[in-house]
């Protein structure tokens, strides 16, 4: 099996819209969508016959009110903030990370941690099996909580030659956390200052974990010298450089409709079948 | 006051809203809080700058103190101390420095050490004081960073506009917290949408006023129709324009062009209405 992975760095650069056109070209009949903190990719490639259930993150702490003798110890020792005192101390708990400090300086026994509910992780199966997940807001675990998606869909499968994994923006733990494991990461990255700089700081994060890398541009022609610019660099880096994706704004029209991108034969989409092509190549190879 | 811009999903313009209405405010601070790919200074050219680190505290384990009875590695939540060949072993990138192996281990074998996490630049860039944090490569989480910067901006009394990170996890909820009002930047597609409605439940739960600022406005209704099924306050609609994302992704504040600069200045009068 070998799984691919859209990364992009900055956020609305088009990570799913080419994980989503990808999904259809390959006819994969896995794929996941690791973005937990902002899933799409459900809109756009529709599985039936969803089961969700609960994610349980961290335990959080919690103050059995009649126990506590208000000698503020929890306070001092808990090095978050999580631990407000108005009147009586009581947990935050969207600043409890659940280390369970202030379990143990407690001196009367005050505290208990209790299991949370931190998102839903969905799985769906028709002819197709599909693994997501959304993060309650506010919630950290959001690394673990990938781990979780991409574990369910592999334990979901026999035997497919293919997974698509589309990822999250940013170079933190979800990121790192959809990494591992992958045999490709293609950035997907635009051609503006704040997507190169944005582009760089990922890709030094995919080499840091030793993965193979590529890079396509999207929207290539809204600054066509700065896409250039990225080629170069790519080229220079020594990594593979995929290909270039024109702007239409068809593509948010197809989108819109629920629609992956391949659905119409025009620019946009033959430039992500040549890079797909190119990806399978990489991962042949 | 202090605005937070956010947006749920990334990419929408967040950086646009919260560089341009920082620069257009008189005397106002821009703060940079999506520590993991920051671009605020890209566009705020500092010339002179300060730097500092953000620091977390990670365990030192003198093994010659050290009698191997394991009350640490059972205490981690996290999993980030094992014990491998008779040793106490750290990894770093698990840790979450709560501090609690040093307070469980019975022979004070446990120290602590500075980390760095990340850095903060901060400068001026004519009027408006500029900081911006930066996590580095590899690090799971910028929290510490976030807070930091926070930290430093609490007590202005200077109007502050936080640029924070996609998505509505943990970092989001920090950057908000002491937010008088949350901008909201949406774009109208289904993703747009989708990614809306998680950020404004989060917004929500903590009490905050909104606004809603719509970019790259087409045809499409999705997003005004949400706002008004929502009672939500449009503050601002940019248009979908070619030239303007075209200055924007050359590092530019579109602001300094005189075609441009009434679509801040009219989002800017909107919000300083609604905060009063």
């Amino acid at each position: 099996m070998k799984q691919i992975l859209v990364l992009s760095g900055k956020g609305g650069t088009g990570k799913t819209t080419v994980a989503s056109a990808f999904i259809e070209i390959s006819k994969a009949r896995a794929y996941a969508d690791c973005d937990v903190e902002a899933p799409n990719l459900h809109l756009v490639n529709k599985v039936m016959n969803k089961k969700s259930k609960p994610y349980y993150g961290m335990s959080k702490a919690f103050i059995v009110q009649e126990k506590c003798i208000e000698c503020g110890l929890c306070q001092t020792n808990c090095r978050f903030d999580s631990i407000d005192f108005d009147g009586k101390y009581t947990i935050n708990p969207y600043a409890c990370e659940g280390c369970s400090v202030c379990k143990y300086v407690c001196p009367v026994d005050a505290i208990e941690m209790r299991q949370s509910i931190n998102g839903e992780i969905t799985i769906y199966r028709d002819k197709n099996i599909f693994s997501t997940a959304e993060l309650n807001m506010g919630s950290g675990n959001s690394g673990k909580l990938v781990t979780e998606v991409k574990t369910q869909l592999k334990d979901n499968l026999t035997d497919e030659p293919l997974v698509i994994i589309d990822g999250s923006p940013g170079i933190g733990c979800p990121v790192i956390a959809s990494i591992s494991g992958v045999d490709l990461v293609l950035i997907v990255a635009e051609p503006s200052v704040s997507g190169i700089s944005d582009m760089e700081r990922i890709i030094q994060t995919a080499q840091k974990f030793r993965v193979k890398t590529a890079v396509c541009v999207n929207k290539y022609d809204t600054n066509i010298s700065l896409s250039r610019k990225i080629e170069t660099h790519i080229l220079a880096l020594n990594i593979d450089f995929l290909g270039m994706i024109p702007y239409d704004k068809k593509v948010i029209e197809l989108i819109n409709n629920g629609e992956p991108v391949t659905n119409v034969e025009f620019s946009v989409s033959f430039a992500i079948r040549d890079i797909y092509r190119k990806a399978i190549q990489m991962i042949e190879d | 006051m202090q605005v937070a811009v956010l947006s749920g999903k990334g990419g929408t313009g967040k950086t646009l809203v919260s560089v341009n209405l920082s620069y257009l405010a008189k005397d106002s601070v821009y703060v940079d809080c999506d520590v993991e790919e920051p671009n605020g200074l890209l566009y705020y050219k500092l010339k002179d700058t300060a730097q500092e680190h953000v620091n977390v505290k990670i365990p030192v384990v003198n093994h010659e103190q050290c009698i191997g009875c394991k009350q640490c590695t059972e205490f981690c939540e996290f999993n980030a101390l094992a014990y491998i060949l008779e040793k106490v072993r750290v990894f770093k990138d698990l840790c979450h420095s709560c501090g609690g192996c040093k307070l469980v281990c019975p022979q004070n074998a446990i120290t602590e050490f500075d980390r760095s996490i990340g850095k903060i630049t901060s400068g001026f860039y004519n009027e408006t004081e500029v900081f911006s944090g930066k996590m580095n490569v590899g690090i799971e989480s910028g929290v510490p960073i976030i807070k930091e910067l926070l930290k430093k901006v609490l007590n202005k009394k200077k109007d502050v506009f936080i640029d924070s990170p996609p998505g509505n996890g943990c970092s989001v909820m920090e950057s908000i917290s002491d937010a008088d009002y949350c901008l909201l930047v949406a774009e109208p597609s289904i993703f747009g949408l989708h990614n809306l409605k998680m950020v404004y439940a989060l917004v929500k739960v903590f009490n905050k006023n909104i606004g809603l600022v719509i970019n790259k406005c087409n045809d499409d209704d999705i997003i005004k129709d949400f706002a008004k099924a929502n009672k939500i306050k449009i503050v601002g609609e940019i248009p979908m324009d070619l030239e303007l994302g075209r200055l924007n992704s050359n590092g530019e504040i579109v602001s300094k062009y005189s075609q441009y600069s009434w679509l801040f200045k009219d989002i800017l009068n909107n919000v300083y209405k609604e905060v009063s």
